[in-house]
């Protein structure tokens, strides 16, 4: 990680929190950038700057396609992670019969969840959410007891917060067996895992690659009916799920394809490497005392990892690794600003307040993850000592 | 529990603090009492009605009930360890 002056000179920095956002890779930000020379046009625009700007776009289309096993002309770019999510969400209940509930498990990204409650809300559509076991298994019995009659159901791959992998091969025979769409949230794992063929939608973040933002991904597979749950977003041949208007943002969309043929050509070396660096953080993290790592050791994403700490506030502990030079991010709520604490803690049973969450970056080095586990114990020791907890 | 649970139960009071306060008043007061007390722990904080549960799971204690009130008060019934 480059290092970053502050008031007091030069200092380490060490990025431990690549959900929502990621160092941008350097394949990311050289494509963006020649992207903006090239395609900075608005690619409808019948003009030869037009025409190279729609050129970059198909290609880029092709590349994703290419990685996700697709079809070019069913990958879209969407603004963003969320807004492919609603799109898909709400674009695939659009085309099933009016009433018809919405399926999710009770761990998805919390854009899936919103779409799911807006649709209980405004359209008349029960949200079933499906529970999932203490590692955060989703409960296969529920789930296929909940197919029956449902509009669409939405699973995601891995989950973003304690990174365990839902078994999507069973998932999707039991939604293929009740007729029902499926949409994979491959948010978290595309780059680190293989990319999933299972589902009807796939839901990507180019940002949690690396990329820069602009775009989020979805992917319609053949056949796959969807309505307009938006202005803008065209049916039949020319759909465009959250392209409103087939705007899209085609220098963030060249710089995310460009990423993710890059990462996935690194995938089994960086997945290998972070696995053992997780495997590390949940041994050095749950050796200390009352901290408890949560998600499951085996099948999960290879970068992410939480735990934690019985009797801290998570807000302190962010703050407290920040001032050592590491930034990572925490589902706890103990402060004014957020309520709830995460969604994903409560439904495996974890502890929710004293949290730290830690998605790693492709390019984490090892001697950073020893770093942070030669942190970790003085900085927990430190603050309960100073909250006067270190005997309870 | 008998008819009249005010005999037995130990009340924590831990309404209008966040979220590690009441886990952390739960905490002293069980060190303070005998094993096969009940104690109730009153807080606002809605983590309160996962975070009791979560530190009775590791301390060994058994959770009796949990009650998240229409008010958003949160009541949780736990039996210490013994």
């Amino acid at each position: 990680m480059p290092d970053t002056v502050t008031g007091t000179g030069t200092r380490r920095r060490t990025v431990l929190d690549a959900g929502s956002a990621a160092p941008v890779r350097p394949e990311a930000r050289e494509a963006w950038l020649a992207a903006l020379d090239d395609g900075w046009a608005d690619p409808r625009r019948l003009h030869a700057e037009g025409r190279a700007a729609r050129l970059l776009l198909d290609a880029a289309r092709e590349r994703v396609a290419e990685v996700l096993a697709a079809r070019p002309d069913d990958v879209f770019f969407p603004p963003h992670h969320a807004a492919a999510a609603h799109s898909a969400v709400m674009g695939l209940a659009a085309a099933r019969p009016v009433g018809a509930p919405v399926v999710t498990t009770a761990v998805e990204h919390s854009a899936v969840l919103h779409a799911a409650s807006w649709l209980e809300r405004t359209g008349g559509r029960p949200h079933v959410e499906v529970g999932v076991d203490a590692l955060g298994h989703l409960d296969h019995e529920q789930f296929k007891s909940a197919l029956p009659g449902a509009a669409v159901a939405a699973v995601q791959h891995a989950n973003g917060e304690i990174g365990t992998v839902q078994p999507l091969d069973d998932v999707a025979s039991a939604a293929t067996a009740a007729g029902v769409p499926l949409i994979v949230d491959a948010g978290v794992s595309l780059g680190f895992l293989p990319a999933p063929r299972a589902g009807d939608a796939l839901v990507g973040n180019p940002r949690a690659w690396g990329s820069v933002p602009g775009v989020g991904l979805l992917v319609l597979r053949p056949g796959t009916r969807w309505r307009p749950h938006g202005p803008g977003e065209a049916e039949g041949a020319h759909r465009r799920p959250g392209e409103a208007a087939g705007e899209v943002d085609v220098p963030a969309a060249v710089a995310a394809a460009v990423s993710l043929a890059a990462a996935e050509a690194q995938r089994d070396e960086t997945s290998r490497r972070l696995t053992e660096l997780v495997t590390r953080v949940r041994a050095c993290a749950g050796s200390l005392p009352d901290v408890e790592v949560a998600g499951d050791p085996e099948g999960r994403a290879p970068h992410v990892v939480t735990f934690s700490v019985l009797y801290l506030p998570g807000e302190m502990l962010v703050q407290a690794l920040d001032a050592e030079g590491f930034a990572v991010t925490s589902g706890s709520a103990c402060t004014a600003d957020t309520l709830r604490p995460s969604h994903v803690l409560a439904a495996v049973g974890g502890l929710t307040h004293g949290n730290v969450r830690l998605v790693l970056p492709a390019a984490v080095r090892r001697d950073e993850v020893e770093a942070f586990c030669v942190a970790l114990p003085r900085v927990v020791t430190r603050l309960r000592a100073e909250l006067g907890v270190d005997e309870l | 529990m008998t008819d009249d649970p005010s005999d037995t139960e130990v009340v924590v009071e831990a309404r209008h603090t966040r979220c590690p306060v009441p886990v952390l008043r739960a905490a002293r007061a069980a060190r303070a009492l005998p094993p096969g007390t009940e104690i109730l722990v009153l807080a606002t904080d809605p983590a309160t009605a996962l975070d009791m549960p979560a530190w009775a799971r590791m301390r060994g204690h058994t959770v009796m009930a949990v009650d998240e009130q229409s008010d958003g008060e949160v009541r949780v019934r736990v039996r210490l360890l013994g």
